[in-house]
């Protein structure tokens, strides 16, 4: 029992993932200001930022659904914050894991998209609203390509469970290489998935001021916020869970600070890709994800396919 | 204009998109606008009222502070219709500086504008360059003139700051970086995919629009009319200057990039031009303070469009009547035909591609009874008859407060 409130709030749990999320956010801040010839935030900006929504007034709007309203930052983080519980980073084995793991990971990270739709649709402002809409419309783009490439490196190794997978692809090493495609896939969907350029389209600053969390503000904001960094956080170390399985070998410590190189590496990408693109419009984004990501995908799992029956076990 | 279905979206007065404030009701029908409405109004300042109680030199620098972006265009509008006025000859140095401030602020506003374009598009990346470089000239422009913007370079009659060979030179480095800079800018504009899937067929302004709905500047130039002061009626310097008129067929906003970007390399090769031909001698003529009567109407290429400006004298110090037409005003009403049908995503850059500038139109409003076709001005004292009884309407009685403050003077 205590052991597992441990995990739960302490670690990898709670305490780890809001450090590591606010660290996440000022090297994605720095590296993004940095790429834009900035001078970008300094190390504490992050935390600041938390303390000062955190101290805020909070307003709720009159026509809002109350309950729901501020249910709603806490569900999404309860969210993210499980999903971590099911990713093996720095060892063998997740925290808890079971045959079938990967679709509940897949599944828990969808409910933060949930949630910001829910948030947006009970705050009862246009522009929250016409976010909100814009951020479930997203979802069935980029949602299927990333289920897409996150189960053809499982349907490699055979089994439901990432734990397995990381095992699988340790004993087999050459065989990461075959899911590079699937990769390239999953960080473009992780930014649809995060609302990064070029698709923050539910949150488009000069359409729609905010999107859903247009109505947002202090304690309630900040823990979305939060959401969103954890989120990040969680995502990058799933794709490094999968796409990037190596060094098992290797001590606990060393393979812990692998795994932040690892983190903040498909960290610096995302930063890097949401420098050099326009943010698209909606019809835009789900024709790029319909034609070109959800085929990739697919190919991507009938490679897999084939490798199975031809590579050695 | 509500209909089932349909949302009503306010675009302003306050909004992240916009620099200024302004209104624009949008109907949308899922991403989709269906009807627009434009209200001017927010930013009026009296500025043409003003004019009339100031001597023309106050209202040298009022009028400088119409727009801050191109406030030497309006400042040399204004300058040059006093001095037609006047009947004086400019000295060849003056015309020459004035065209060299001139062409600088262009530089200085498209810069701006593209990096404004990068924002609303997603694209910060292109704001945080393009207002790195911009910074290049406006540093410049404070070294010539005294100010990064409202640069206060004009008198009547002249200029008040001469430039030096020193000057000179520096100007002649600062191009040579921003040539540099611009090529950069103008591969990227035809290169990157989402910039252009971004700007390409979006906000589509036909040429036969475009003559029809008067629109003026790059806007204009972008759907291939070919018109600009500087050529069609040159001041200043520019019947001197050798350089083209850029304008592109593309009739979008991808088009309105483009021309503004060869803009820029023509304003480079205009700036060389004059330090290269600029005649010495003085810089300024006297003009006596009492302007004779008469009036005279001037024309001037600001960087968003023609300027226009009237003033009439009536042989006192201070100006009769003062007209300003600002490029904007000209070009806002293309807007809702840019945006027939077109996506709410689209609606910050289609608005931003004709580089508004509200402060600059803003305008006193008379409303037309249309019943009565007859013009409903409402003086002071109406207004505030209209405003008590409104709110009277509304269950707040100033009568008791009123007779209170009438006891108490």
């Amino acid at each position: 029992m205590l052991k597992a409130l441990f995990h739960i709030l302490i670690f990898p749990g709670f305490l780890f993932l809001f450090i590591f999320g606010l660290v996440a956010e000022y090297v994605d801040r720095k590296l993004y200001a940095r790429f834009q010839n900035r001078v970008g935030p300094p190390w504490f900006q992050p935390l600041a930022d938390f303390i000062k929504l955190a101290t805020k007034e909070e307003i709720i709007p009159e026509e809002a659904d109350a309950a729901v309203f501020k249910l709603i930052p806490l569900c999404a983080l309860t969210a993210t914050i499980t999903a971590m519980l099911y990713i093996p980073v720095w060892s063998a084995t997740a925290v808890f894991h079971f045959n079938g793991d990967i679709i509940v990971v897949l599944y828990l990270l969808t409910i933060p998209t949930l949630c910001y739709f829910l948030g947006g649709w009970y705050s009862r402002s246009v522009y929250s609203m016409i976010g909100a809409i814009r951020s479930l419309t997203q979802l069935f783009a980029y949602e299927v390509p990333f289920f897409l490439c996150i189960l053809a490196p499982a349907l490699l190794a055979d089994t439901w469970s990432i734990s397995e997978m990381v095992v699988f692809y340790n004993k087999h090493l050459g065989y990461w290489f075959c899911n590079l495609l699937g990769f390239a896939v999953a960080i473009i969907s992780l930014l649809g998935k995060l609302e990064k350029v070029p698709f923050d389209i539910p949150e488009a600053e000069t359409e729609i001021v905010a999107g859903p969390f247009t109505e947002y503000g202090g304690r309630f904001l900040a823990f979305l916020k939060m959401t969103l960094n954890i989120e990040m956080v969680v995502g990058a170390s799933l794709l490094a869970a999968v796409f990037l399985p190596f060094g098992l070998n290797l001590k606990p410590a060393a393979l812990f600070v692998f795994y932040l190189i690892q983190v903040f590496f498909i960290i610096a990408l995302i930063s890097f890709l949401r420098t050099i693109f326009a943010r698209l419009r909606l019809d835009q984004m789900i024709n790029f994800c319909w034609k070109y990501l959800a085929p990739l995908a697919f190919l991507q799992v009938l490679i897999n396919l084939i490798l199975k029956i031809m590579l050695p076990r | 204009m509500h209909e089932a279905g349909e949302v009503n979206i306010p675009f302003g007065p306050q909004h992240p998109a916009l620099k200024e404030p302004e209104s624009f009701l949008i109907s949308l029908r899922g991403e989709k606008i269906t009807a627009m409405s434009v209200r001017l109004g927010y930013n009026h300042r009296g500025i043409e009222k003003a004019c009339e109680e100031r001597t023309y030199t106050q209202d040298l620098y009022l009028v400088e502070r119409i727009c801050g972006i191109c406030s030497h265009s309006h400042s040399t509008c204004f300058v040059q219709a006093v001095e037609e006025i006047v009947g004086i000859e400019l000295p060849a140095r003056a015309k020459y500086i004035r065209t060299l401030i001139g062409e600088l602020e262009r530089i200085h506003s498209h810069l701006l504008w593209l990096g404004v374009a990068g924002h609303e598009i997603g694209f910060d990346t292109l704001l945080m360059y393009t207002w790195r470089d911009r910074e290049v000239v406006m540093d410049l422009l404070a070294k010539l003139t005294g100010n990064r913007v409202n640069y206060g370079i004009n008198s009547i009659g002249g200029v008040r700051r001469d430039i030096s060979p020193a000057q000179k030179e520096e100007t002649l480095r600062a191009m040579d970086l921003l040539q540099e800079r611009t090529k950069y800018y103008i591969s990227l504009a035809k290169d990157e995919t989402t910039l252009i899937k971004r700007l390409s067929g979006v906000g589509v302004l036909s040429n036969e629009d475009a003559k029809r709905l008067g629109a003026v500047g790059p806007t204009g130039r972008a759907s291939g009319l070919k018109r600009d002061v500087r050529k069609d009626d040159p001041y200043a310097a520019y019947a001197e200057l050798d350089f083209k008129v850029v304008t592109s067929n593309e009739c979008d906003v991808y088009g309105r990039t483009l021309v503004r970007l060869g803009e820029l390399m023509q304003s480079y090769s205009m700036v060389r031009q004059v330090i290269e031909k600029i005649p010495d001698g003085p810089i300024a003529v006297k003009v006596p303070r009492k302007i004779p009567a008469g009036e005279a109407v001037s024309r001037y290429e600001a960087p968003r469009g023609e300027d226009f400006h009237y003033v009439r004298s009536n042989g006192t110090e201070k100006p009769d009547r003062v007209k300003v037409r600002a490029p904007t005003l000209a070009n806002i009403q293309v807007v809702s035909k840019m945006l027939e049908n077109r996506y709410l995503a689209d609606m910050p850059i289609v608005v931003a591609a004709i580089d508004p500038c509200f402060s600059c139109t803003d305008r006193l409003i008379a409303v037309y009874d249309s019943g009565k076709k007859a013009k409903n001005t409402l003086v002071w004292e109406s207004l505030r008859i209209k405003g008590i009884k409104w709110y009277k309407k509304q269950g707040v009685d100033f009568a008791p407060l009123n007779k209170k403050l009438t006891q108490l003077l």
